[in-house]
């Protein structure tokens, strides 16, 4: 029972940083409809600005985020403005080759700057310190600040989208974008914007990975599949459904882990094929299908 | 601002000019109309496999220099080409760039290196189009059998140089009994081709360490980038695990090891294949990086030399790190002594076309920077020449952060050890 109790836990945790991964992309797709295959590769973009800072400064990763967020930000910004945006339109099949080829530049970028050598950041006892529960239950210290930056991220994220005007915006522009176009917003700006936010969020999730394993320059597609399957499980658009749907995916790999280590990955594709089939548009959609 | 772009790019475009001229004439005049020599070398220079190949670069700007001046085959000086070509990683990329180099370009021999998804594909292409192939850096049996090699005929066009899965068995097995411990071991072993090799019942670790009195707790296949071990760690801990082994790939090593201290599971010994070969992989881990051990096909403290110009390991080694500002890796010997080989092989060679050079390649004995290689044996070993392996351990370095000490020496006691196993 109290193995059980135990592997729910790590799931639980570990569905804390599928959901850093997810909130970005489940961002996006929310708001312009665009699935950014380059996601995972950005994220890896971001461990190594985080790593060039924490070598040059020698400061602590978590302190770089201070840093690489808004850098991250800033390229996003630029990214959506000069690129995605004339991707967008009626057909989805534009961004999506984009977003391909963005990817495939990416790796082999960093490839040439960083070279192909595997990189971790170190945040000291931290990364190995641990806190016991009782009953022989233990959580990692790491994990547990992941899950709470998840957690932290998504209700920054939800003020924005409920109690400001920006997020206002952002929500009538993904309800109905030539209509929120007549009440003079301008969708363009306003798309940017947003993927400076998921950019930013990304930062947070690729300086997490790097800290809790070694990242090289093509780490970055492993990591956009969970990301999709926590925001199809979640719900497409929906930012706690996101959470929902990274512990979902967490928790049935942690799950089949301990069942036998061949089925960790594939239990948690099997819940997500399940989901599909009994909810195909997630745990807690907020858009519809068209 | 303009004028001084302009002139440069002026001065530039003359310089060029002049130079690629100075070439054409010095290549004319010192090898009359002699048709050059064409090496092809296929390695994974981008893509996950790249951390084997950097070595490569290095290895064949020095090559280059040397080939300037021509090598001579069957009695004429000639000069030689090496096309570089890249297998991004993949297996069919590899045989892509094989036969483009087989067919277009004709290249007279091809080495290739680094890892079975490199060398296999590129072997066959060899073998197909009847083209001398020398080949490296991946244990003789995934290069061998999963060929379809057999051992009473063998193969006729290609050749391997490296050790075998006995010997890193045997490597790991000597490091584990030179240090006290319960003799349980925990395996980490991976559903991709390593891993099922490396745990098979017959030809695996198990095989031999059963009988030798060694417990296993073998949680069984996981997939590679496994984002939890956190089953793995209790089953570990359940059996009372001391000795740590497997052959995860870098990341999921470090998951694996960071979420172990997380959950109190400190073993005796971890010695790993793979995760631990580079040591951009050590660093990495930060720290608890010290004390993990590893198998060692190449230090700069083997007692070998080039046969190209008598350097030692050690200075090899040197010119590496002052050439590229960065640590020596284990593929750099290797890469050296592929075109090492090359080099005897066509010096050798009675004239020029493929079938003399493949009779040169197939009675090879030479003395390389990573050791003698002979073909000609028995059975596979008509096509495999194996090199010598030692077990390593990771310590804290002076110069760089970790330095790879060799600790274990039974297989080959010609490499002298550099201290004892020491505990976690």
């Amino acid at each position: 029972m109290i193995g059980w109790l135990d592997t729910i836990l790590q799931g639980l945790m570990l569905g804390g940083l599928y959901a850093l991964f997810a909130t970005g992309l489940s961002l996006t797709f929310g708001v312009m409809r665009l699935v950014n295959i380059a996601h995972g590769d950005l994220s890896i973009l971001a461990a190594y600005l985080a790593l060039v800072i924490v070598q040059h400064f020698g400061v602590s990763p978590f302190l770089s985020l201070i840093a690489v967020v808004p850098l991250m930000a800033i390229i996003g910004y630029a990214l959506q403005t000069f690129l995605l945006n004339d991707t967008l339109g009626d057909d989805i099949l534009p961004p999506l080759l984009v977003t391909f080829g963005l990817s495939i530049v990416l790796q082999n970028g960093l490839m040439e700057v960083f070279s192909a050598d595997s990189r971790g950041l170190s945040v000291g006892e931290v990364q190995t310190a641990s806190l016991p529960l009782g009953g022989g239950i233990a959580v990692g210290v790491f994990p547990a600040i992941t899950l709470a930056a998840a957690i932290v991220v998504l209700a920054l994220m939800s003020w924005l989208f409920n109690s400001t005007s920006l997020g206002r915006a952002l929500r009538a522009t993904s309800d109905d974008q030539s209509t929120a176009q007549l009440m003079g917003i301008d969708n363009r700006r306003l798309y940017a914007v947003a993927m400076a936010i998921a950019m930013a969020v990304v930062a947070v999730a690729g300086v997490f990975l790097a800290i809790r394993t070694t990242f090289d320059p093509t780490s970055g597609p492993a990591r956009l599949l969970y990301a999709f399957e926590a925001v199809i499980i979640g719900g497409l658009g929906s930012l706690w459904g996101t959470l929902a749907g990274g512990m979902v995916l967490g928790v049935a790999q942690t799950i089949g882990f301990a069942l036998s280590p061949a089925w960790g990955i594939a239990v948690g594709h099997i819940a997500f094929l399940v989901v599909l089939l009994i909810r195909p548009n997630g745990l807690f959609p907020r858009t519809r299908d068209a | 601002m303009g004028k001084i772009l302009n002139v440069s790019r002026r001065h530039f475009l003359q310089g060029a000019a002049g130079a690629s001229v100075a070439v054409a004439a010095g290549g004319r005049a010192a090898f009359a109309a002699a048709k050059p020599i064409k090496i092809g070398y296929v390695s994974p220079k981008t893509g996950p496999l790249a951390p084997f190949a950097e070595a490569d670069q290095f290895v064949i700007d020095e090559m280059a220099k040397r080939f300037a001046l021509g090598l001579t085959v069957a009695g004429v000086k000639r000069p030689v080409e090496i096309l570089v070509r890249d297998s991004q990683s993949k297996p069919t990329r590899a045989a892509e760039v094989a036969a483009s180099l087989i067919k277009e370009d004709g290249v007279d021999m091809i080495l290739v290196s680094s890892t079975p998804e490199t060398t296999n594909p590129v072997s066959d292409q060899c073998e197909l189009n009847e083209v001398p192939c020398i080949s490296t850096v991946a244990p003789w049996q995934p290069w061998f059998f999963t060929r379809g090699g057999k051992p009473e005929t063998g193969f006729n066009w290609t050749y391997h140089f490296f050790w075998g899965l006995e010997d890193i068995i045997g490597v790991f097995d000597a490091m584990w009994a030179s240090v006290p411990t319960n003799r349980v071991i925990g395996g980490l072993w991976p559903n991709d081709g390593d891993g099922n090799a490396w745990s098979d019942p017959k030809i695996g670790f198990p095989s031999v360490l059963l009988k030798e009195g060694y417990k296993i707790v073998d949680p069984g296949r996981y997939q590679d980038l496994t984002d939890d071990f956190s089953a793995q760690i209790s089953a570990f801990k359940d059996g009372n695990v001391e000795i740590v082994t497997g052959v995860p790939i870098p990341p999921d090593f470090t998951t694996f090891w960071r979420q172990a201290v997380q959950r109190g599971f400190k073993p005796k010994v971890a010695t790993v294949g793979k995760a631990l070969l580079f040591p951009s992989s050590v660093e990495a881990l930060g720290p608890s990086g010290a004390g993990l051990s590893s198998e060692v096909w190449w230090t700069p403290n083997h007692p070998f030399k080039s046969s190209l110009d008598g350097r030692s390991a050690m200075q090899l080694a040197e010119a590496f790190e002052k050439g590229t500002g960065k640590q020596w890796t284990q593929p750099l010997g290797f890469s050296h002594a592929l075109l090492e080989v090359a080099v005897d092989v066509l010096e050798r060679a009675k004239a020029d076309d493929n079938s003399s050079i493949r009779d040169a390649l197939a009675t090879t004995d030479l003395a390389t920077i990573v050791g003698p290689v002979k073909f000609g044996g028995k059975g596979p070993f008509k096509n495999v020449s194996k090199t010598p392996l030692v077990g390593g351990q990771w310590r804290k370095g002076t110069k760089y952060p970790f330095d790879l000490v060799v600790v274990s020496n039974t297989l080959a006691p010609q490499i002298p050890t550099q201290g004892k196993l020491e505990l976690l």
